[in-house]
């Protein structure tokens, strides 16, 4: 290299490089500088990644400029799932949205119900009895881990393991039983609705849980033995797509994201809605290597760490879980819901602690039965929003375990 | 069905043919993984664990247009996601089919009246073969539609259409 011309270009190119290397000891990669800087001419290149691809979960379409297998750029395109939801929203009455909060995170519905009905009850000023309050976190829960499962198991696809995700839905579908029994529904449910739940649960349901809380907790351990701890998967994300706990926070990430950076802030512990200050549970953030189990490559903030605090999660929901069905009293399901609800000329905002992090929503009314606006926050929107700071200066197969572990559903990027 | 479409009579080698053709179409139907929404999940749950598409032999899911058969739109089709389906479509090799899952595939569903970016229908886009109805439908109804689609190609032939008299 000394004695020849190097152009501002290629110097930056290969301050990339010897950046990516740090980070990465264990990719050997053998980078001929010579003979790049020589005779053999390389140019940048753009690649389309999504809509349709495997590992974009959905139809999320990354541009990835690049060179050779180095991602020099990546920026997320969205709005392929555009669904008009917020304006469906002032259209339609509360209890009509309903239905379309579960499109938004298709995959934990329930807690879309939970924040949508809490705000607007929150707007209402209306009391909840007891039994819809611990129905409702009951359901929310148990799509938590619902939710944490497709994660879990489509994660494990991303990175080339196709057994995890066999053995995630298998648990998943015994949830969905659940689901089932109380409101009819394997995805969509609309079971939680303004002013509790639609429907009591069933007979024999509280037992039928037990049972399954039964079935599911030593599964836990199934799954680290498979995915968590499994070496090839350790190394395809450990130490990959870092991000600080300052940076998480200041690209407003939240959920398992946030954690995952080790920040611990959960809105069920921090600010407790609903009942949730009534539970016992930990917040289980992110581990530095070979500290509680954990592989000595990971790094607190990698894209291991932010998978498995949904893993940690899922045994904390159990926990929830428990003492609900400890607690659960008798008596209604659900308030006295007028025909028509009138919504006050106040605005309300409140969030909930989602699957993917903090779900909130903003309800204006103005004293008609339909609000004058509506206004989601998806966290995957915002989760999402980091892919293009921290995909920089990977390798093309590392956009895939980091745009896994951020784990975005489209319908709550775009709505 | 190439070079031999439309070249011969029906008769008995042609029928037999035609048997066994169909045969092999309708017991490999190579899907593509091509999730657009909600409906993805129960696409996925029909090709997991409990009810395991593969029975039907159609569980081989392919990430790329160029080596499927069968096109599953599962989800909502939006105005910018449009022109990537169609191009998909031409894509995939002869012979395809494509099965419309779920209410917003067949015609908008929860988003007809209000959703002004939702389209009413992917058979506005691409010729759809099945249509499987359901918000998302369940993964038995998929499944159904799926034998639906079999039949159908199960009663195809490379027979030259009777000319009218």
């Amino acid at each position: 290299m000394r004695g020849k011309r190097v152009s501002g270009a290629e110097r930056n190119r290969q301050g990339m490089e010897d950046k990516l290397l740090q980070g990465r000891p264990d990719v050997l990669v053998e980078v001929d500088r010579d003979r790049a800087g020589g005779g053999l001419r390389t140019e940048e290149m753009l690649v389309n990644m999504g809509p349709q691809h495997p590992s974009t979960h959905g139809v999320l379409r990354l541009m990835l400029r690049i060179d050779g297998e180095l991602v020099l750029e990546c920026t997320p395109h969205i709005g392929y799932l555009h669904r008009c939801a917020e304006k469906i929203g002032e259209n339609v009455t509360p209890v009509q949205f309903i239905p379309i909060t579960d499109r938004l995170d298709y995959l934990a519905a329930m807690i879309n119900n939970h924040g949508y009905s809490l705000a607007v009850e929150k707007l209402l000023g209306m009391e909840v009895p007891e039994r819809g309050r611990y129905i409702r976190v009951i359901m929310s829960e148990l799509n938590r881990i619902a939710s944490h499962l497709v994660s879990f198991g489509a994660y494990g696809l991303d990175m080339g393991a196709f057994t995890p995700f066999v053995y995630a839905f298998r648990e998943r579908e015994y949830i969905l039983d659940l689901f089932e029994q109380v409101c009819g529904a394997r995805l969509t449910y609309s079971y939680l609705s303004i002013g509790g739940a639609t429907q009591d649960l069933p007979e024999g349901f509280p037992e039928r849980l037990a049972q399954f809380l039964d079935y599911f907790e030593p599964k836990i351990a199934e799954y680290n033995n498979l995915l968590s701890f499994n070496q090839i998967f350790v190394k395809r994300t450990a130490g990959v797509g870092v991000i600080s706990a300052a940076d998480a926070i200041a690209w407003g990430l939240t959920g398992p994201c946030l954690r995952g950076s080790g920040v611990k802030w959960d809105l069920r512990k921090c600010v407790p809605y609903d009942i949730y200050d009534r539970f016992e549970f930990d917040i289980p953030v992110g581990l530095p290597g070979g500290v509680g189990g954990a592989p000595r490559e990971a790094v607190v903030g990698d894209s291991w760490n932010r998978y498995y605090v949904r893993i940690l999660e899922m045994q904390q929901s159990v926990r929830i879980l428990r003492q609900c069905l400890q607690q659960l009293p008798s008596g209604d399901f659900r308030a006295k819901v007028p025909r028509v609800l009138k919504l006050p000329a106040k605005e309300t905002y409140l969030e909930v602690e989602g699957g993917r992090g903090q779900v909130g929503y903003l309800v204006v009314g103005d004293g008609k039965a339909v609000p004058r606006r509506v206004k989601i926050r998806g966290p995957s929107f915002c989760n999402l929003s980091i892919a293009s700071h921290v995909c920089r200066n990977v390798l093309i197969a590392d956009i895939a375990a980091i745009i896994g572990s951020i784990d975005v559903v489209m319908g709550e990027v775009d709505r | 069905m190439g070079w031999i479409q439309n070249r011969f009579e029906e008769n008995l080698v042609i029928t037999s043919l035609d048997w066994a053709l169909n045969w092999a179409k309708s017991n490999s139907l190579w899907p593509m993984t091509f999730g657009l929404a909600c409906c993805a999940i129960e696409m996925m749950a029909t090709g997991a664990a409990r009810f395991d598409i593969d029975r039907f032999g159609a569980g081989a899911f392919r990430a790329t247009p160029r080596q499927s058969d069968l096109m599953i739109v599962a989800g909502t089709v939006t105005y910018k996601m449009t022109s990537r389906i169609r191009r998909l479509y031409n894509q995939m090799p002869e012979p395809k089919y494509v099965i419309a899952m779920g209410a917003c595939t067949i015609g908008g569903g929860p988003y007809f009246k209000y959703g002004y970016h939702v389209v009413k229908g992917v058979d506005l886009i691409v010729p759809v073969d099945v249509y499987v109805p359901g918000c998302p439908p369940r993964p038995e109804a998929l499944l159904e539609g799926l034998m639906r689609l079999q039949d159908k190609i199960r009663q195809g032939t490379i027979a030259r259409p009777a000319q009218p008299a």
